[in-house]
This record gives C-alpha cells, structure tokens and sequence, in this order.
C-alpha cells in the first residue's frame, strides 16, 4: 500500500464528504429551523397559539424522522429524479434525500433548544410590547443561540454519518471510499484510512461546538 | 360589587369622568374575573375584583400564596386574559383593544418581575435598550437614553456587564431601568423584592419610591410582605381567595383592619389559626399617642397591673404607629375601666378573646 498515493484520493472524498454534509446541513436548517420555531410557538401555551396545526406538524416530522436513511434514500428515487434531474450518481442527487432527512430531526433540535429558553423572559418581552416576530427574532432566537450552536454540532455530525451511506445511491465521499474500495474488495487499509478521517471529522466538529457554545453562552459566569 | 351597583343608581346625574380626563383612574378594574379549567372542574383566582387606581400613586396589593394577586397584576397588561370584567388604563378598555393598541398600551403600563427575566445572551446596555430597539427609536438616541437610565438606578459601570455577573439586587435595577426605557405612566411590580434579602430591598423600595416621586410614574405592587406596603404605599388592598376584602389608605387599613386575611397579614392573628391563650386587649397606637408613655401613665392613673403579651411599634410614611396586646383582667369592671381610660386618650382598644 501506497499512502502517498491514497492521500490525494482521500483528500478528494474528504471534499466531497464535507460539500455533502455542509451543503446539506445548510438547506436542512433552511427548512428546519423555521419549523422548529413553529412547532414552539404555535403550542397551546406559546406566543401564537395553534394546537391543531402544531399537533399536525408534529405528526408529520415525527414520520419523516422515523424512516431511516437508506430507506428513505430509496424511496425518494422518483422523487429526486423529478427535483434534481438524477436520482443516482452524482453528489446532488444525494443532497436531496440527505436535507429530506435531515431537516425533521433539525426542526426537533431546534424545538428542544427553544424550549430551553426562560418563559419569563418570554413574559417580559411580551409585557414590553413586542410583537410575535420581535419576540422570536430578537428574544427567543438569540437567548438560544449558545444552545442553537451546540444543537447544529450534533445535526451536523448526524447528517455526516447519513453521507456514509451515500454509495447506495453511487455518491461519493468517504463513506462510499470505504465501503467501495476498502471493505468490498478487502482493500482494509482504505477502509481503515477513510473510516478514521471521519471519526477524526465528527471529533472535529464537535470539539468546535462545544468551544463555540461555551464561548457564546453568557448564561453561566 | 352590589355596593357599586347601588351607587350607580344613587347618583345617576353625576357625570361620568371621561377617558383621558386628568381626574380619571390610571387604572380601574370592572368585576374582574379569572378562572382557570383544571381537570375535574374550574378554579376561580379572581372573583370580582372592582378597584381603582389614582394617577401618581404607590399602590399596594397583598395577599397571601393562592390569594390571586399575580394573576390580577398579570391581569393589569393582558398577559393572563380576564376571563370576565373590564380593565381600563386612562378609561380604555385594556381587553377590547385590537392586537396594534395593545402593544402600544404594554408599552405604557411596564413590568418587573420577581425573577427579574433580564436577557441572559445581552449585557446589561443592550437588555435597557430592548424596548428602544422595539419601538424603533434610532441608535445613537436610544444609547443615549440608555446611559441616563443606567444612572437613574446607579449602574453606569455595568453596562458592559451580563446579567450573571450582577447580584440579584443589581439584576432588578436593570430591570428597572428596562421597564422605564419606554417612558412609561405606570409601573407594574410582580414580587419585585420576594428574591431579595432584606437590605436589598430597601434600596430596591427606595428606588421605586424616587421613581414614583420623581417621574410621577403610578406604580402597583404585589407583594406578600407587609413591611413593603408599610414601607413605600399609600393605598393597599387586601386579596383573599381571590376576592378584595380590604381596600383604602395603608393608615386607614393597618388602624382598622376588619378582615381575617388582613389580620393575619398585619400579624394581628397569627398566619395560621390557632386558638389565643388567654383573652387579651388589642391597644392601637396612632401618631401622637405612641409619643405618650400611654401604659406607664394607665398604671399610675388607674392603679392596674398591666401584663404585656405582645406589643410591635413600626414607622409606617414616616408616622408611628404601634399596637400592643396587653393581658384582659377578668372583672369585666376593670376591663371597662382600662377600655374607656385608652379611648379617652385617643386609642382604639378592641377585646381580643381567646376561644
């Protein structure tokens, strides 16, 4: 085994890996993110209440969060060929499937760290005169934030470990690196190499919200 | 409520103040009612509530855990909906304002809290200068409002500061400083001083007090402490079991409490019922005779021994007032005798009995 060889393969997947997971992660929070402030505030007890829609919504990101990825990457061949033009081969074709999936479990990440944000504080803006939009933009969304961050860490680490599966879909990346020219044909040091590139990519990510969470927070002095 | 209702048709000639009249309440509550549905029934929190509110005064409710004063102050800017009755600010009421004048209103009737809910992510400049950036005044004058608000409650060097760096007492100040940034007419205090120590407290109560006479903001205060209404308020009213059992000048309340709640409030009765051990006399001091040796001068006069079982004197808008529980002589003669004695020398005396 050649390891001068195998980096410039290597450092290919890793860009894929991260254009996948990074894109991805960008769109699902698109979606997410705006889901996850609605299923707080349209709660029977929030600013803009709304049970049945929220009920309903909740629901349906229950169902999508419920199906998993290699499932989901398959179902939605028909509909990523329609959306995207192709539903195999090529990193957008598994970009798709990965915000499909991703951004359910972003909206409940995103849910879970607005709740964490103080009710009082939520009663004085209110008692000052806020509007709903002031109230989230400018109360509940930057209150968050520290715990925002932190929660995009782990969506961001769980949206890599779906990239992982994307050569059932003939995507690329370090996951497909591993699977297809390590363990398939017994090639371990690739697999191994590659495997190892993603831990050291979740450790990463990580280290880096946690640092940026507790860097951010003023909560705690 | 009926009491209301009967003057009503009494005066029926009298002009009613109009809205935004100088001689109308700041605020004044109609029958106000609160119930929540729980599972298996309903509570009711407030059960008619009628009272009003005179521009530039300090206000004070008390009322026992339970007694619904939070939900009548939370009541006063909608943050709990009536479930029935009118709250009027200036005349309008608070409860048939379309969404845009409510807001306009909270801005005018501001809040402080118990537990301050100061944004926590914002240092203490940006959390003053919330309701400036709300209200869209520009930057460079709403930082400027900032610092004179700062000063006004004495934390200019903590502008820089996040709320967890500040003590509980330095937490209400910005708080304070927050409610005031929309130049409000009156000052809504939920608990404002229940998490504070003692000598916290005082300087918070000062301070609301400087506001009140400085800004001639009216400010209503809920509280379940009697030294905070002693303290600062000039009218106070007495909530029990979501019902208004009291209600006049703190003077008038304290020297002639007739409820049970405002008894055990003012520490007349002791918080929980229990039976007295022997009968005694309730002597109330006002003003001047609490500068009179009163039991020294009784004794001599009316040769009696006199037995204290409990006597607590207080400063109460710069005025003395005390009472004294004093032990009752069993020959009904001498307890008349001792009675009229204090009555003419200007003191209310009640039999307290044991039963």
């Amino acid at each position: 085994m050649n390891w001068a060889e195998l980096i410039p393969d290597l450092m290919e997947a890793l860009k894929i890996t991260l254009i996948m997971t990074f894109s991805s992660s960008l769109i699902a929070y698109l979606i997410g993110l705006p889901l996850g402030v609605l299923l707080v505030v349209t709660r029977k007890d929030g600013i803009m209440p709304a049970p049945t829609f929220n009920t309903i919504l909740g629901v349906v990101i229950n169902f999508l969060r419920s199906i998993p990825f290699i499932i989901m990457l398959a179902l939605l061949f028909p509909v990523t060929r329609a959306v995207v033009g192709i539903a195999v081969g090529e990193t957008k074709a598994i970009i798709f499937p990965l915000v499909i999936s991703a951004f359910p479990y972003v909206a409940r990440m995103v849910e879970g760290s607005l709740d964490e944000v103080d009710h009082g504080i939520i009663e004085a803006s209110q008692s000052m005169g806020s509007t709903n939009w002031q109230i989230i933009s400018k109360v509940m969304l930057p209150e968050a934030v520290p715990s925002l961050i932190n929660g995009a860490a782990i969506s961001i680490t769980t949206i890599l470990a779906y990239t992982a599966m994307a050569s059932a879909a003939g995507g690329g990346g370090l996951g497909t690196m591993a699977i297809v020219d390590g363990l398939n044909i017994r090639n371990y040091d690739v697999m191994y190499a590659a495997s190892l590139l993603l831990v050291a990519l979740v450790q990463i990510i990580t280290v880096l919200g946690s640092g940026l969470t507790r860097r951010l927070d003023h909560k705690k002095r | 409520m009926l009491e209301i209702f009967k003057k009503r048709k009494a005066e029926p000639v009298q002009p009613a103040v109009q809205p935004g009249h100088p001689d109308c309440p700041i605020i004044e509550l109609k029958n106000l009612r609160k119930v929540y549905q729980v599972p298996g029934g309903e509570v009711v929190a407030l059960n008619g509530i009628n009272l009003s509110i005179e521009k530039g005064q300090i206000y004070g409710i008390i009322g026992m855990s339970g007694a619904g004063k939070s939900t009548l102050i939370r009541c006063i800017n909608k943050l709990d909906a009536p479930t029935e009755g009118q709250v009027l600010i200036n005349g309008k009421n608070l409860l048939a304002m379309d969404k845009k004048e409510l807001l306009k209103t909270r801005r005018r009737v501001a809040m402080i809290f118990q537990q301050f809910n100061l944004l926590m992510q914002k240092n203490v400049a940006r959390n003053v200068r919330y309701p400036l950036e709300i209200a869209g005044v520009d930057e460079e004058q709403a930082d400027k409002r900032v610092m004179e608000l700062l000063k006004i409650v004495g934390l200019e060097e903590k502008a820089k500061a996040y709320p967890a760096q500040l003590s509980g007492g330095q937490k209400q100040r910005v708080a304070i400083a927050r409610a005031l940034a929309s130049d409000p007419e009156v000052l809504l205090c939920d608990e404002a001083t229940s998490a504070l120590d003692p000598m916290t407290t005082q300087s918070i109560l000062a301070l609301l007090q400087k506001i009140n006479q400085e800004m001639g903001i009216t400010v209503v205060l809920i509280t379940h402490e009697m030294a905070v209404i002693r303290q600062i308020c000039e009218k106070v009213a007495i909530l029990d079991g979501g019902n208004l059992v009291e209600e006049g000048s703190v003077d008038d309340v304290f020297m002639h409490t007739k409820s049970a709640a405002g008894r055990r409030l003012f520490g007349i009765l002791p918080e929980q019922e229990e039976t007295p051990v022997q009968s005694a006399l309730r002597i109330v001091f006002d003003a001047n005779a609490a500068s009179q040796p009163m039991i020294s001068k009784l004794i001599k006069d009316m040769d009696v021994d006199v037995n204290i079982l409990s006597a607590d004197i207080h400063q109460l808008n710069g005025k003395t007032y005390g009472q004294m529980m004093i032990g009752r002589p069993d020959d009904p003669v001498e307890v008349k005798r001792i009675m009229d004695y204090l009555r003419n020398a200007g003191l209310t005396v009640e039999e307290v009995h044991a039963s």
